[in-house]
């Protein structure tokens, strides 16, 4: 115990439940799962396995049925909402699997958003939110309102915005899926980087050959984990 | 640095909707408008009053002949004479002052000057009793009105009307009514007390007026200070005693005379103006409620189209409390645009009053800052309730909201 690091992630027993009128769903029946530090996790499994529902409760944005959920060794249950925000705002980095980029803003607005929240000044925010957009290849589009824009580079200003705080823990549902191979493969390697600096990410995938640059592939059915397993990536 | 950014949100989104925007402030503006106008009709009707009040100095009633009838037939005869003066200025009571006044026009005559002007005979205590002070020289003295000499005081117009030099006036002879007089005297201005202005008048001894240039022995009014420790009522019954008794009006029948308090003529007309007022007040409260319902529903509203927006702003670390404060923003901004509005129109307002209907109005700083405290308290208020809302929304909901 002494010399195994404790985990940055750690699911036990998570249960999420939908109840809808008489009946329910349990879209994740009971999770167990240890995420390490500067770990690199692909989750896949079919269409609706529970892998967003997995992600959001990872992310703080959804509260398990049952189940605990520990974060940095402390339970996210016991959190009020101020804990819960900052938490978003500053140690994950969230891209939804639907961008929800903000409409009426440009690019540059959308990505600033994260920070106007963690009470950056201004100038500040736009020489981030400008580096950020650089990283994800769209400097050229800043001005760009979202509906402006392919779904290409909807998902990689989602992702600037996600990366924008400097987040330790980066979650991604799906961030491939609206891209072509070679852009796909550009935001492939941006994860590549973002793991050598010391992140920890989580990638939600459909694609083998994506889940295959992972440290480990977790394979969800019906909300339960049916294969837990360290690629050859690990080291 | 996060307000301004909340501003910044607010201003924006009431932007993407400019027109829903300008008809929700609709309430409002028509509500600060009537506050507006309200307090300035007040305010003006109030300081209005004050200044004629100041400038009649203590309650002064005003005594006239009245019409009186004879056989069904109303006769406008004159009754008052100098002899009610001398009767009411002895043992009185309840009035400390008593100034009759013979009033008349005449044709006065300076150098190659001609005027037709107010000429009032009266006693030297006028310019005490009416609060007139002088520029130059003096008052005639009870010397000067027993002697009947020919001596005028020029209210403080007669001097640009004759085209002269004030200073340089006294001493100078004038004719009134072809009769020779010596300026003794130059009013201060005055200005207009509510009827008429006094400050093209001139002012004769009592005595020189009757015997000189009227040759009767009535005066048009007689005015009587109440005395300070006495009220109006007493004062007014101690004048009819008198009077009666001098005219021999038996018991039973009417006054030939009629006395006027004038501070209750200034009261009635504010009570026109507290009319209004209170109308206005009414409009003004229900505006202001239907105002601030219209925001709720258009906030309401917002919140519903943003429900999406709002996921987005908590996913990404916005508290319950920047959500609240949001919307809470943008709500009395509305409300405050509202209420800019509304100044504008109250002001607007306030003024054509003025111009058309005669009421003097003053918009004072004090009112526009009332109003605009109004708008914002009516923006929070409604504000809270949808704000709340949007605050409390759950995150993943919200952006599952379509
Ligand atoms: N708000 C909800 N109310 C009821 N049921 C829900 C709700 N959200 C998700 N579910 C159910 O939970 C299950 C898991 O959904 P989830 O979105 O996690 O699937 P997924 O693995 O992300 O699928 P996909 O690959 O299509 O994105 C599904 O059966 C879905 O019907
Ligand atoms: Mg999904």
């Amino acid at each position: 115990m002494s010399n195994t690091p404790q985990p940055v992630i750690r699911l036990e027993r998570l249960q999420r439940r939908y109840v809808m009128g008489g009946s329910h769903i349990d879209a994740l029946q009971c999770v167990d799962l240890d995420v390490q530090e500067n770990e690199y996790l692909a989750i896949m499994g079919q269409s609706g396995s529970g892998k967003s529902t997995l992600m959001n409760i990872i992310g703080c944005l959804d509260r398990p049925t049952e189940g605990e959920y520990w974060l940095n060794n402390e339970r996210v249950s016991t959190m009020d909402d101020r804990q819960l925000a900052r938490i978003r705002n500053r140690e994950i980095g969230f891209v939804f699997q639907t961008f929800n980029l903000l409409p009426r803003m440009s690019a540059l607005a959308n990505v600033e958003v994260p920070l106007v929240y963690s009470g950056k000044k201004r100038k500040e925010r736009h020489e981030l939110a400008g580096a950020a957009l650089d990283t994800v290849g769209l400097s050229d589009r800043m001005t760009h309102r979202p509906s402006e824009m392919s779904g290409g580079q909807r998902q990689r200003v989602a992702i600037a915005r996600a990366l924008v705080t400097n987040p330790s823990i980066l979650l991604a549902d799906e961030p491939t899926g609206n891209l072509d191979s070679s852009t796909g493969e550009e935001i492939m390697s941006l994860f590549d980087r973002l793991k050598n600096q010391g992140n920890t990410l989580i990638v939600v995938t459909h694609e083998k050959h994506i889940a295959d640059r992972a440290n480990r592939i977790v394979r969800l059915s019906d909300g339960n984990v049916i294969s837990d397993e360290h690629t050859s990536e690990a080291r | 640095m996060l307000f301004g950014e909340t501003i910044r949100i607010s201003l924006a989104s009431i932007r993407s909707n400019l027109f829903r925007a300008l008809l929700t402030m609709l309430g409002i503006v028509i509500g600060v408008g009537a506050v507006i106008t309200m307090v300035a009709l007040g305010t003006g009707a109030q300081r209005q009053i004050d200044d004629q009040m100041a400038a009649m100095g203590g309650n002064i009633l005003s005594i006239q002949s009245s019409a009186w009838f004879s056989r069904g037939v109303a006769r406008n005869q004159q009754t008052l004479t100098t002899d009610d003066a001398l009767a009411l200025s002895t043992g009185m009571q309840h009035v400390t002052a008593v100034v009759p006044e013979i009033n008349s026009r005449f044709q006065v005559k300076y150098g190659n000057r001609n005027l037709n002007v107010s000429v009032i005979g009266t006693t030297p205590n006028y310019p005490d009793v009416h609060r007139f002070n002088f520029a130059h020289g003096g008052m005639f003295t009870a010397a000067d009105d027993a002697a009947r000499k020919r001596v005028v005081v020029l209210g403080a117009e007669l001097p640009g009307m004759l085209d002269a030099d004030p200073a340089a006036l006294i001493g100078r002879s004038i004719q009134v009514r072809s009769i020779k007089f010596e300026i003794i005297g130059v009013l201060e201005a005055k200005g207009g007390s509510g009827w008429r202005n006094p400050d093209d008048d001139i002012w004769i001894p009592l005595s020189t007026a009757q015997f000189r240039v009227t040759g009767d022995e009535f005066v048009q009014t007689i005015s009587a200070q109440v005395a300070d420790t006495s009220s109006t009522e007493m004062a007014m019954l101690e004048i009819e005693r008198i009077l009666r008794r001098e005219h021999g009006v038996l018991p039973g029948k009417d006054n030939d005379f009629a006395i006027m308090d004038r501070r209750q003529f200034a009261q009635s007309r504010q009570e026109a103006t507290e009319v209004f007022s209170y109308l206005l007040a009414g409009i003004a409260g229900v505006s202001l409620v239907v105002g601030g319902i219209g925001i709720m529903n258009i906030m309401l509203v917002t919140v519903t189209e943003r429900t999406r927006e709002i996921g987005v702003r908590k996913a990404l670390g916005a508290t319950r409390g920047n959500i609240l404060l949001q919307f809470l923003v943008e709500s009395t901004i509305l409300c405050l645009l509202g209420g800019l509005i509304g100044l504008a129109l109250g002001a607007t307002v306030s003024a054509l009053l003025a111009h058309y209907a005669g009421w003097q109005t003053v918009v004072t700083a004090n009112s526009a800052f009332t109003a605009f405290g109004f708008s914002a308290a009516v923006g929070m208020v409604f504000g809270i309730w949808p704000a709340k809302r949007a605050a409390s929304l759950d995150p993943i909901e919200a952006l599952r909201h379509e």
